[in-house]
């Protein structure tokens, strides 16, 4: 295992690419470097750029219909569609919105997009590149599930949340895992703030590195958080296979219902999804 | 963090030496922009920075206050009298600085305050200089606390302030009669980069559709510009008209200009919306332009045997408002709107029921109520239409409630009505057969049938 590309848990790095000379100035001054490579896999094994107008690529997107149970176990609050109402492709993005409207005894829809059953893999970097919406109750996630395992359920399936965020907190997103003994409220997670700048007024790339024993995460150019089997306090569940989920919910206890400030239609650009797979060796 | 503070000083500082070796810059020189110094009020006055208390305002109510600040040495006082204080009645004043700032590149005014009690400062913001306030800006009625709290209020579009000289104003007055005090500091423009997602208004974003008549004006009110801030909130603003840039659908009809006053031309339609900052504004006026107007007939008693609240032919009593707002159910727009050739006539849309205060006026020794009224709409008048005329008397509390008003209303059916003409009425005072006080009448209230939305008032007063 390449252990020089670990870094220390909540250490912030900056991207050895960067050009400015102010910058790198400052760097230079440091005692020790603190420049890190925030990825490493560079081998791409699925790309959607959504440079097809209409519905999402069938070949690689199934679609979550429906309010699912329990709000999709959060009180969730909208009705999921695959209509172009909901979920549509333009100009080489893809567009997820959240509409208040009365559909099928919900008061939203909106869609949730998932990779299930069609793609789905152990390991590896997985990004995209997203301008969020806005607004409280707002919850737009881009995320992994475990796959399916005879006779496990949730949370021992395991969960990573690549990007979570809340549309009344609009400068800070969320990097989450959930397995068993450290699901729900007692995830863990760690919070990325931007400064002087927000999530919902231009594009912003949320990724893992996942590699046996460590996820690391990281917002555009910033490794904001790595997870070992020594942060979690139960057993690590990040060894099989995983599927990718793009949705954006409308309430639910993550975020609290939307309100009368709350603007719709909010809509989740997304510019690409990318999938890297690991090079490290044994997976 | 510091170690980049540092070269950026060391990179001033060579900036500096260069500039002292240049030639002098000739005379011909015009300087294209002002200083971009963003600080109003740190630890005290910055350079150029005036105090102007605002006319009939507690003069005093400033002090820079060097016992109490949130950072640093000082923060700005303001004490806020009492009712009655016979040195002014509000706290109120504008800090412009002498020569022009260009804050483009801000795009919020910030300050951290706190006060005595939780209340709620009625006006505060910035673009006021005692000048022409192109681009005044308003948070009205914002609420502080008593703990030390940041406040921010995002500039409409920082763009237009390349040469603002109205740094901070507030007004503020007595809360159910008694002063506070309260404290500002650290006032300051600033780049936040999180103030995003504009959605601005005219009309207050509604969509008004308005009968009216050739050659008149009507301004443009209900000016907002609203952010999402960092904490989620969304901050509404009042926006000058400077900010927006007004268009009309039909120039041949109705013009408008950069001080979103509208010119009715011809006969037709026309629908009048804004930008602001290349956003569309919520919020529109369609203007159905009917003919020449007639105005109401010129009263001819003697202004001796009147009492006027709204005249362009007698001096009339203060009017507090023109559309007082009675929550949940009033919808209707409009007040003191119209002004034709300089004769103004008080114009409501969406009239359910209306009210204006005024005074308070003894009537005793009058005998009636006189009101001219106009139904713009060419709309059908049937068996249920009415007005209703009400007035109050707020008793000898002078305040509404207390249990002493006294209130009475009339009915003016159907056959009284009649649209696209002046409906001139005199109700003696006998005919409000409920109204036993007439010496501190303070209310007259218009309500509607349904489907009668739109009313011209003019030449409101009481007659011997």
């Amino acid at each position: 295992m390449k252990n020089k590309k670990r870094l220390k848990r909540g250490l912030r790095v900056l991207a050895a690419k960067l050009p400015l000379l102010c910058t790198l100035l400052v760097l230079a001054s440091c005692s020790t470097s603190e420049e890190q490579t925030v990825v490493t896999f560079t081998d791409l094994v699925l790309e959607d750029n959504f440079d097809v107008d209409g519905a999402p690529n069938a070949e690689i997107w199934n679609y979550n219909i429906g309010t699912g149970e329990n709000g999709w176990g959060n009180n969730e609050l909208q009705y999921y569609t695959s209509r172009s109402e909901n979920v549509n492709v333009q100009n080489g993005y893809l567009l997820i919105t959240a509409r208040k409207e009365n559909y099928e005894g919900s008061g939203y829809t909106s869609a949730r997009l998932l990779t299930k059953g069609k793609f789905e893999r152990t390991y590896g970097r997985y990004e995209a590149r997203i301008e969020l919406p806005y607004g409280q109750g707002i919850w737009p996630a881009f995320w992994l599930l475990g796959s399916d395992i005879p006779g496990e359920i949730w949370p021992q399936i395991g969960e990573i949340d690549i990007m979570e965020y809340r549309g009344q907190e609009p400068t800070v997103v969320l990097g989450t895992v959930h397995g068993p003994g450290y699901s729900a409220g007692q995830s863990v997670s760690k919070r990325y703030e931007l400064e002087n700048d927000r999530f919902d007024t231009g594009f912003h790339i949320f990724g893992i590195e996942w590699g046996p024993e460590y996820i690391n995460f990281y917002v555009d150019d910033v490794l904001y958080n790595q997870i070992t089997p020594d942060d979690v306090p139960g057993e690590w569940v990040f060894n099989h296979d995983f599927y990718i989920i793009l949705n954006l919910a409308v309430g639910g206890s993550f975020v609290g219902s939307p309100n009368a400030e709350t603007v719709f239609p909010q809509t989740m650009l997304v510019d690409y999804v990318r999938v890297y797979q690991s090079n490290i060796p044994n997976n | 963090m510091m170690k980049t503070n540092i070269y950026k000083l060391i990179c001033a500082g060579i900036l500096i030496g260069f500039t002292a070796c240049e030639r002098p810059l000739s005379d011909d020189v015009e300087f294209a922009t002002y200083a971009s110094n963003g600080d109003v009020f740190l630890d005290g006055f910055t350079a150029g920075l005036n105090y102007f208390p605002f006319e009939g305002s507690k003069l005093d109510a400033f002090t820079v206050d060097a016992d109490v600040s949130y950072d640093g040495e000082a923060s700005m006082r303001i004490d806020v009298p009492n009712f009655g204080d016979p040195a002014g009645a509000y706290a109120g004043a504008v800090f412009p600085t002498d020569s022009p700032r260009d804050l483009s590149g801000y795009d919020a005014l910030t300050f951290w305050a706190k006060a005595t009690k939780a209340a709620t400062i009625n006006e505060i913001g910035f673009g006021n200089n005692f000048g022409e306030n192109k681009f005044l800006v308003t948070k009205t009625n914002l609420r502080i606390s008593t703990n030390w709290v940041k406040y921010t209020i995002p500039i409409p579009d920082p763009s237009k302030l390349v040469a603002e000289s109205g740094l901070f104003w507030y007004s503020e007055g007595p809360e159910d009669g008694d002063g506070y005090t309260f404290w500002v500091d650290e006032i300051q423009f600033e780049k936040l980069g999180t103030v995003a997602q504009p959605r601005p208004a005219i009309l207050n974003g509604e969509d008004v559709e308005q009968s009216t008549f050739t050659d008149i004006t009507i301004p443009i009110t209900g000016l907002t510009q609203t952010f999402n801030l960092a904490n989620g909130i969304n901050q509404t603003v009042n926006a000058a008209p400077g900010y927006f840039t007004f268009e009309t659908s039909n120039p041949g009809v109705a013009l408008v200009n950069e001080q979103g006053v509208v010119t009715t031309l011809n006969e037709g339609t026309a629908v009048i919306t804004a930008l602001l900052g290349g956003v569309r504004a919520a919020g529109s006026l369609t203007l159905n332009v009917g003919g020449a107007f007639e105005l109401a007939p010129v009263p001819t008693r003697p202004a001796a045997d009147v009492i006027s609240v709204y005249s362009d032919a007698y001096t009339n009593v203060n009017v507090d408002f023109y559309n007082g707002f009675f929550e949940p159910f009033q919808t209707t727009l409009g007040g003191d709107d119209l002004n034709i050739n300089g004769n103004r006539i008080i114009s409501y849309t969406d009239l359910n029921f209306v009210g204006i205060q005024f005074g308070r006026v003894n009537a005793s020794a009058m005998t009636g109520l006189h009101v001219d009224l106009y139904i713009p709409e060419s709309i059908t008048l049937n068996d249920n239409s009415f007005i209703d005329i009400e007035l109050q008397d707020y008793g000898s509390d002078a305040v509404t409630g207390g249990g002493d008003d006294t209130v009475s209303r009339i009915k003016l059916p159907a056959d009284r009505l009649q649209t696209g003409q002046w409906i001139s009425v005199d109700i003696p005072f006998t005919d409000f057969t409920a109204l036993s006080n007439r010496s501190n009448l303070g209310l007259i209230l218009f309500q509607s049938s349904e489907g009668l939305s739109e009313l011209l008032v003019d030449n409101i007063y009481f007659y011997r």
